[in-house]
């Protein structure tokens, strides 16, 4: 499953359970996003108790995507039984965060430094 | 007369670095405006590294608590970013009225301003939400807001941006609205702007 844009790649490998998304997201508003957070929202169930959502190649993101990552953590945290693991790059600021805030909605998150 | 919110700085050009982009009223459909918004924001970040060169910091991560550097590539991008979004989201394509987006680099401080028109319905509603940012704690308005976004999936502004600004790069923000004589074509309508101000220690 993978959406792929000139700017941006959300992609789910589902025999590692992985989410991976890169390059920049800048689209404008929930109905532009709502691709990806069904993405997001279907890899969870499929995945049913292992997921790790990696950021590390993600450039930018504007304030609807945090808000697209913000509704698919809560959904996520409401997943009886599922464990999100987000891997994110130690050397961008932005990300480190953006972790944070994820972390303070989902305090049982796993967090992967690369 | 004009009606600011928050500590409104008005803009200084003397002997201080400084970059006005302006996006005409007439021209481009918001479609294709999202796409020359990104490329302007992505400008304005790598203009302003050229006066960072050696200065650099944000590079060894965050301490616990810190918020992301003001002379990061992505702090200019982002909230260059997000003003034009809002800018172009809100103006009121009635109005005639260019969007203007600049940014003053002084010793100790870069600040950005917007100018934009508002029709006066959405003129009500902004500073309604203006009044809940100055007066509420940010950090937790920001989480309240994550929560209430993710039960509410029908609203298409997520209510995040200015929040971020606050919250994730220490930004202080404030607004000035005026109603101007004339707008840009000249015949003499009175146009509703609101200047957008956002500054960040360097």
């Amino acid at each position: 499953m993978e959406l792929s844009q000139e700017d941006y790649k959300v992609a789910f490998d589902e025999s590692q359970r992985e989410v991976m998304c890169q390059g920049s997201l800048m689209l404008s508003g929930t109905e532009e996003y709502a691709p990806i957070l069904e993405l997001l929202k279907t890899a969870s169930v499929q995945a049913v108790d292992k997921l790790t959502l990696d950021i590390q190649k993600l450039e930018f993101i504007n304030s609807s995507g945090i808000n697209t990552l913000t509704k698919f953590v809560i959904t996520a945290r409401n997943q009886a039984g599922l464990v999100l693991t987000v891997r994110y790059s130690e050397e961008q600021p932005w990300q480190i965060k953006l972790v944070s805030n994820l972390n303070r909605l989902m305090p049982a998150m796993q967090l992967e430094k690369i | 007369m004009a009606e600011n919110f928050g500590n409104f700085i008005e803009p200084k050009n003397d002997e201080v670095e400084y970059l006005i982009v302006g996006f005409s009223s007439t021209s481009l459909p918001l479609k294709q405006r999202w796409k020359n918004k990104g490329l302007s924001a992505d400008f304005i970040s790598g203009y302003l590294q050229t006066f960072f060169v050696g200065r650099q910091d944000g590079d060894d991560g965050l301490r616990n608590g810190e918020t992301i550097p003001a002379r990061s590539r992505n702090a200019a991008k982002y909230i260059a970013n997000e003003l034009l979004e809002n800018a172009m989201k809100f103006s009121d394509e009635g109005a005639k009225y260019s969007t203007r987006i600049s940014f003053y680099l002084h010793e100790e401080q870069l600040i950005f301003y917007v100018v934009n028109s508002l029709n006066e319905n959405d003129k009500a509603n902004f500073q309604a939400y203006i009044q809940k940012l100055i007066s509420s704690d940010a950090n937790d308005l920001y989480i309240e807001q994550m929560e209430a976004n993710a039960l509410n999936p029908d609203s298409n502004t997520s209510g995040l941006g200015f929040l971020s600004m606050i919250c994730d790069y220490s930004a202080r923000l404030a607004w000035k609205f005026e109603i101007l004589d004339t707008d840009d074509d000249m015949s003499g309508t009175p146009v509703s702007v609101v200047t957008t101000m956002v500054c960040v220690d360097v």
